[in-house]
């Protein structure tokens, strides 16, 4: 089993090995084949390309198929291959086919974490965006202390985001945390912003969007200040206002950069671990629960390990990006932007 | 500027804005003309050309003060515009200004409002004597720089020949590039942590290094190709001309002068890996072997909350993350234009 698990594995990690020089049949001498002329001319870019695609088949492209083949197995903690002292005990795992995937599609938790991740990405870059762009706008002009608040506002950027949370945690904690004690100072009950299930929604999303505005912040100022300031002042001469100089000069000077962050950063988000993992561990009970940080604890919270079904959450959580990625470049593609 | 002819300035600073933002930018500032706006060239045309050649349009000596017409407000529009700012900043900065306030009272006092209570280093001197918090640094430490190092190393070659050469196979591999970078972990995750397994490297900075390459190498080969591209090929070309092979140029001609990039990008790796938690997480177990990232969990948990501890520890590790950060940042953006201006 184990065997067929590894050829398996390398045949699907073929397609991540492009143009390696393959030397299959010489020709006759005297007319080089078009093979060999390939290699004369191109020997240099492929030993140049060489590490990346052998690092890019053997941690990537050979864990990707293993993971695959994991995702048609019943592989969990009991029957994988482990070490226990100086025994090793082989895996008893079997071949399921696509029983994971079923399973998983036919289930309600699929599709109310899908529909919580759609949310939380939505609301995420939205949010973030629209922040992001008004303070670049604030920012792009001329202004005392400009710079100070340059620095202060791109601040949350510079600091590790495991580290930031646990500030907000500090903040939101319930019994006596900040956040509630200016809300009792104030005559307002406190809040159980961690503990309750919309509030623990709302929480995630307000620190990813502190977490995130910098980052827009700083790509939409680069691309505000690459628009010449005679634009604005044309158009104000020919006395459009303050909205249609946004809508028809500023929109369309910003749509590249645009369209590229709000792409990362939808990908970003979708996949953000760590702010949900370590501000509600998913909870209260699974409610705050994105794909990701679901698949992590199927595989490492949950007893007994259940490690094929979080590679088939794994599986489905990649289609779905690479659809949204397709999707989204076909769009850009129908506008007229070359991507 | 200003000793130039207003239509030049005009025309050029266009053509500059095109040049630089690319056909996008380009199409965009052409569909405005369609709106209500005039074409930059017509800015210009308000001063008679005739009338000399310092010709200057009436609102440039204002430019001092304020600049041209869009930046000239009431008090009420700055009160309002500062206004904003200044809690736009208060809220960016408050979380972590918090943290450093909490970090300097006691224990006991973690939750006051007070700015200063008894102020005190006890946390710190505990988290530091008292805690594995040295040996999750140097954890840390091991893994990012390693990851780093060989990330930049392995992938700058392929960034060179993404660049500069049209090869078979380059579209794949631009194309596998891309497409990793947008992996999630939840894919990788669960084979890995058996490959690790079987292979005994769960637990070892060995395996974290080569789990954090699956991040590393495709988003470092990525960001070395933007910053090749910004080096002339004139420079390659003249590297041939001398009889250099491709190898030489590459390595005493290009390199030289990619250094910015390579800082930038190895900068970006240092930063992911530093802040990353979920491999590091669920690879790395037992007190001694934690990182940061890890280590900084198992002050607050289900079981403890030691909230002393853990703000001083978050401060030590994010104020010389910050410094890095901050320093970098001013770097990042003349870095990205050094390749091109040096040559």
């Amino acid at each position: 089993m184990a065997r067929t698990m590894k050829s398996e594995a390398k045949a699907a990690g073929g397609p991540d090995t492009p143009g390696g020089p393959r030397r299959t049949g010489t020709r006759g001498e005297g007319t080089p084949g078009p093979l060999r002329r390939a290699l004369a001319t191109h020997w240099y870019a492929w030993t140049m390309i060489a590490p990346v695609v052998v690092v890019v088949a053997v941690i990537i492209g050979y864990p990707l198929g293993r993971g695959l083949w994991l995702s048609l197995t019943n592989a969990d903690e009991s029957n994988v291959e482990r070490t226990i002292g100086a025994n090793t005990i082989e895996a008893t795992y079997e071949f399921v086919g696509l029983d994971n995937y079923t399973a998983i599609l036919t289930d309600t938790v699929f599709w109310s974490r899908l529909g919580w991740t759609v949310l939380w990405t939505v609301a995420c870059v939205s949010i973030t965006f629209t922040i992001g762009l008004t303070l670049a706008n604030m920012l792009n002009r001329k202004l005392r202390g400009r710079a100070l608040y340059r620095v202060l506002l791109i601040l949350p950027w510079g600091i590790p985001a495991f580290v930031s949370v646990f500030a907000w945690r500090l903040l939101f904690n319930e019994r006596n945390g900040l956040l509630n004690n200016v809300l009792n100072g104030g005559g307002i009950d406190s809040i159980a912003w961690l503990g309750d299930p919309t509030w623990a929604k709302v929480s995630v999303i307000a620190v990813n969007v502190w977490l995130g505005v910098p980052f827009m912040l700083v790509a939409t100022l680069g691309a505000l200040q690459s628009i010449p300031g005679e634009l604005y002042e044309a158009a104000e001469m020919d006395g459009a206002g303050p909205w249609q100089r946004f809508r028809n000069i500023t929109m369309p000077g910003i749509r590249a950069v645009s369209s590229t962050v709000i792409l990362l950063s939808t990908i970003w988000t979708f996949n953000m671990f760590p702010v949900i993992y370590l501000l509600t561990r998913g909870g209260p009970g699974d409610s705050s629960e994105i794909l990701v940080t679901y698949a992590f604890r199927l595989a490492f919270l949950n007893s007994p390990r259940d490690f094929a079904s979080s590679a088939a959450w794994g599986v489905l959580i990649l289609l779905l990006l690479v659809a949204f990625a397709v999707g989204y470049r076909r769009v850009l593609r129908k506008q007229g932007e070359v991507w | 500027m200003s000793d130039m002819n207003p239509r030049q300035t005009a025309e050029a600073r266009a053509a500059t804005a095109e040049a630089a933002t690319g056909p996008e930018a380009a199409t965009g500032s052409r569909a405005t003309t369609e709106g209500p706006t005039v074409p930059p060239a017509a800015t210009a045309s308000p001063a008679p050309t005739a009338a000399g050649a310092p010709a200057v349009p009436p609102r440039r000596p204002r430019k001092g003060d304020g600049g041209s017409l869009r930046d000239r407000r009431g008090p009420l529009a700055s009160l309002g515009l500062h206004l904003g700012l200044v809690v736009a900043a208060v809220i960016a900065v408050f979380p972590p200004l918090w943290l450093v306030v909490t970090s300097f009272k006691p224990k006991t006092e973690a939750f006051t409002l007070d700015l200063v209570k008894d102020f005190t280093f006890e946390n710190y001197k505990h988290v530091l004597a008292d805690t594995h918090f040295l040996d999750w640094f140097g954890n840390s430490v091991v893994v990012v720089l390693g990851t780093t190092v060989l990330g930049v190393l392995i992938s700058s070659t392929t960034g060179y020949a993404l660049s500069r050469f049209r090869f078979p196979g380059m579209r794949p591999l631009m194309w596998t590039l891309l497409l990793t970078q947008m992996f999630p972990m939840a894919v990788l995750i669960v084979p890995l942590y058996n490959l690790m397994a079987s292979l005994g490297l769960l637990n070892q900075p060995v395996g974290l290094i080569v789990t954090y390459l699956t991040i590393a190498v495709p988003f470092c080969a990525w960001m070395m190709k933007g910053f090749f591209d910004t080096i002339p090929v004139s420079i390659d070309e003249s590297g041939r001309v001398d009889g250099l092979t491709p190898f030489g140029t590459f390595w005493r001609l290009v390199m030289p002068l990619a250094k910015p990039g390579l800082a930038v990008t190895g900068f970006y790796t240092f930063v992911t890996a530093w802040a990353e938690v979920a491999y590091a997480t669920a690879f790395m177990t037992g007190e001694e072997n934690l990182t940061l990232a890890g280590g900084l969990q198992t002050f607050v948990n289900q079981y403890s909350a030691d909230w002393g501890s853990m703000t001083a520890a978050a401060v030590i590790i994010a104020v010389p993350a910050a410094l890095v950060f901050g320093f970098a940042q001013r770097y990042l953006v003349s870095g990205m234009t050094a390749g091109a201006v040096k040559s």
